[in-house]
């Protein structure tokens, strides 16, 4: 029988969920008592919520994945699987696809992630024996113009979320005129709720680094950076040693493959600001200024960094691009929709079951990726509302849950398809405390040049607090609108044009919300501190002075053994009586 | 300057006449100091002929750069969408009572702990979530902070 193969799963996700602990154990365990099988690591195949994830290997039942493993009950997993015995674990995914939940990831179409999950995100000769390197000889055999052609004939938009024909503006890049030209790949993923970037970024570091070698030959550039946020430390690793591997096999550096051109690659630290997500205060940032966005035109294309013709793209657009060349537009194509053609990665997260990362084509529609992708949601309460796109982006009800997943179709809806954060939320989410949780982080994070994003924010946050704390009016509501209207008029670059976004879609879709806190002080999903009630049930308290014992206003009067009662004059909303009551005999409403 | 900051000096000699190291060399300044403090900030523009006003400017515009000093530990509450909603606020509640930080203090007495609030982790699964130095926490309650807390206290971890 050949040795068997255990795999763990060692991206950030996995090892905050403890795979570490389990690595450590296999490999503490194969030294004591001598390898009878061999023990490889590869990043985040995308189950986050299965995680610590282990996949065995090389037995009879093939290629097997376990979920939520513990470190004590591997080894006898293993021993199953050796004896060709099933073994009695939270299986999620078979090779065979028998398992029941295997429908996770059949229901997925994988370009970017194909190797995420799969590789040892390490080993640059994993990476070759699937496949790396090749598409990058095949572009070099063809002529640069032939590169960009294709590029453009696939139809590929750029992935950081506004869409731009990626082929086009390779060749506004590739005409410029310069002696010197960059590309530059923005892996700062500042949006919150968005993890697709860290993940291919740890788990598939070469197949970014091809596509931006391509990107290079095509358009003549022979530097390159990779402006990554410094949160991502193992991105950062994985990143490092990845391009010292392309170097030492001759990929990046001079005479890559053997010809003439050249290109080097460096990374990047970005220091936290959200703003350096936008192309050109990315660029004063590498210049080592403040991340501030400057006018466009001249547009980076023409003069970008340091002056010269620079070209910009996510990290998930240059990931796309190996798969492009070696399979050609016309495959491309066959995916998606006509005017979004591809995939789409997205990181789903928050009330659902299946939070992790996904792959799906365009033309899907938003309930078949929470309800079929997804898996539904994580508890029994009902769906509200999908946010995509971050802070630029906004809040989709249940009856647009039909809505198809393409660039077009997204902005109808007053969203955006941004870089791919999709947080899901149920009724207990307050849609009001999210629209002023966004506002508060773009309040934060304007760079300041724009008057209407600077104080414009802050007018808008301060105005949404106010309502979430019960003092709010009916005008605020049309000073909401009006803001929001002139920071989009009033601002240069993407996020104060899209900082009133979170507010806009949740007033056009949630405005029952804003009245209940306006004009009945309430916070329907009893979110809002400020708006609760705290009532103690007199049927249900049994007296045991709980809440009496930990109520820092000492609000709560009864005698021992008798029903207890809040006097709501002196209760300040903090809620510990609520979390201290062992018998549900407080209200919160 | 009252302090002596030639232990910058070999950072600052690496640096010198090359184009866009700012942002890296506060970095490396700070990874030696701790913290980027008004001198040491006068003594590089002094070095490096760069205005300090550049300096101070950039130091003020990024969240990584720091004014103060900072605790041994320093623990970063997500405070990204996902974690939002899976009340991070409870957890940002439950450290600052397990810490006794008053008011607007983000570092301890004995200077063993530092709280800060970040954007996104990018561990939104398993949210909420904090990360102690380069450690990640998830599926958090407010319950489980103390203990988490007592690992880094009695130095367990480094």
């Amino acid at each position: 029988m050949s040795k068997i193969t255990v795999k763990v799963g060692l991206a950030s996700c996995g090892i905050a969920a403890g795979a570490m602990e389990v690595f450590e154990f296999l490999k503490q365990h194969q030294q004591q008592n001598g390898a009878d099988f061999s023990l490889t690591r590869t990043a985040c195949i995308g189950m986050c919520f299965e995680e610590p994830i282990v996949e065995l290997s090389g037995g009879d039942l093939g290629r097997i994945s376990l979920g939520k493993v513990e470190p004590d009950q591997i080894l006898d997993y293993i021993e199953d699987y050796s004896q060709g015995r099933r073994p009695e674990a939270n299986i999620i995914l078979t090779e065979k696809r028998d398992g029941s939940r295997d429908n996770l990831l059949g229901e997925q179409t994988r370009i970017v992630l194909r190797n995420c999950g799969v590789i040892d995100p390490k080993s640059i000769d994993d990476y070759e024996a699937h496949g790396g390197y090749t598409a990058l000889k095949k572009a070099m055999a063809m002529s640069a113009e032939e590169v960009v052609g294709m590029v453009k004939a696939s139809g590929l938009r750029g992935r950081g979320g506004a869409g731009f024909p990626t082929g086009l503006k390779w060749s506004f890049a590739a005409q410029a005129k310069g002696a010197k030209k960059y590309v530059i790949c923005n892996a700062d993923e500042g949006d919150p709720g968005a993890f697709m970037d860290r993940s291919t970024l740890e788990g598939d570091p070469h197949n970014v680094i091809e596509g931006m070698i391509i990107g290079a030959y095509a358009m003549g550039a022979d530097e390159g950076y990779i402006y990554c946020r410094a949160e991502y430390p193992m991105a950062i690793k994985h990143l490092r040693l990845a391009i010292a591997d392309a170097q030492r096999k001759g990929y990046l550096g001079r005479k890559i493959l053997g010809t003439n051109f050249y290109f080097t690659l460096h990374i990047k630290e970005g220091a936290g600001a959200f703003v350096c997500g936008e192309e050109t205060a990315l660029m004063q940032s590498i210049e080592g200024k403040r991340g501030m966005p400057v006018i466009r035109p001249p547009f980076p294309a023409e003069s970008g960094l340091w002056g010269c013709p620079t070209n910009i793209n996510n990290v998930e657009t240059w990931a796309n691009i190996s798969w492009i060349i070696n399979h050609g537009a016309d495959e491309f194509r066959k995916i998606g929709t006509e005017k979004s053609p591809g995939t789409k990665v997205f990181a789903l997260a928050g009330k659902i079951a299946g939070s992790g990362l996904i792959e799906v084509p365009m033309g899907i529609s938003l309930r078949d990726i929470i309800y079929k992708v997804g898996g539904g949601m994580k508890t029994e309460r009902p769906f509200k509302a999908v946010q995509m796109g971050g802070p630029s982006g906004g809040c989709i009800p249940a009856s647009l849950l039909d809505t198809t997943v393409d660039y077009d179709s997204i902005n109808a809806t007053g969203a955006i398809m941004g870089s791919g954060g999709m947080v899901v939320m149920d009724s207990s989410t307050c849609m009001v405390d999210v629209a002023r949780f966004f506002l508060n982080f773009t309040q934060n994070e304007s760079c300041g040049k724009c008057t209407f994003c600077r104080i414009g924010t802050r007018r808008m946050l301060e105005i949404l607090t106010r309502i979430t704390e019960g003092q709010g009016t009916m005008e605020d509501i049309d000073k909401l609108q009006d803001l929001a209207t002139n920071i989009i008029k009033g601002s240069l670059c993407g996020l104060g044009q899209t900082a009133p976004n979170p507010v806009l879609t949740t007033l056009r879709y949630f405005k029952d919300e804003y009245l209940a806190h306006i004009q009945e002080k309430r916070c329907p999903a009893g979110v809002c501190t400020l708006l609760l009630k705290y009532e103690i049930i007199p049927e249900s308290c049994i007296g045991c002075t709980a809440c009496a014992r930990v109520c820092p206003t000492n609000c709560i009067s009864g005698k021992v053994k008798q029903a207890h009662v809040i006097d709501q004059d002196l209760c300040i909303h903090c809620g510990a009586c609520y979390k201290a009551c062992k018998f549900n005999a407080i209200r919160k409403g | 300057m009252e302090k002596d900051f030639s232990q910058l000096d070999t950072i600052l000699q690496a640096y010198q006449a090359k184009p866009g190291i700012l942002i890296p060399l506060l970095q490396e300044v700070q990874n030696l100091l701790g913290y980027l403090s008004k001198d040491a900030m006068r003594y590089i523009a002094e070095k490096m002929h760069i205005p300090v006003a550049d300096i101070y400017g950039v130091a003020t515009f990024y969240s990584m750069f720091k004014l103060k000093p900072q605790g041994r530990h320093i623990i970063r509450v997500c405070k990204g969408t996902a974690c939002h909603v899976s009340d991070a606020d409870g957890i940002k509640d439950a450290l600052r009572t397990a810490l006794r930080l008053q008011k607007d203090e983000d570092t301890t007495m004995d200077m063993k702990f530092t709280l800060v609030e970040v954007a996104c982790l990018g561990c939104c699964s398993l949210a909420p979530v904090i990360m102690i130095d380069d450690t990640t926490f998830g599926k958090l309650t407010p319950e489980a902070i103390p203990k988490i807390l007592e690992r880094f206290a009695f130095g367990e971890e480094k």
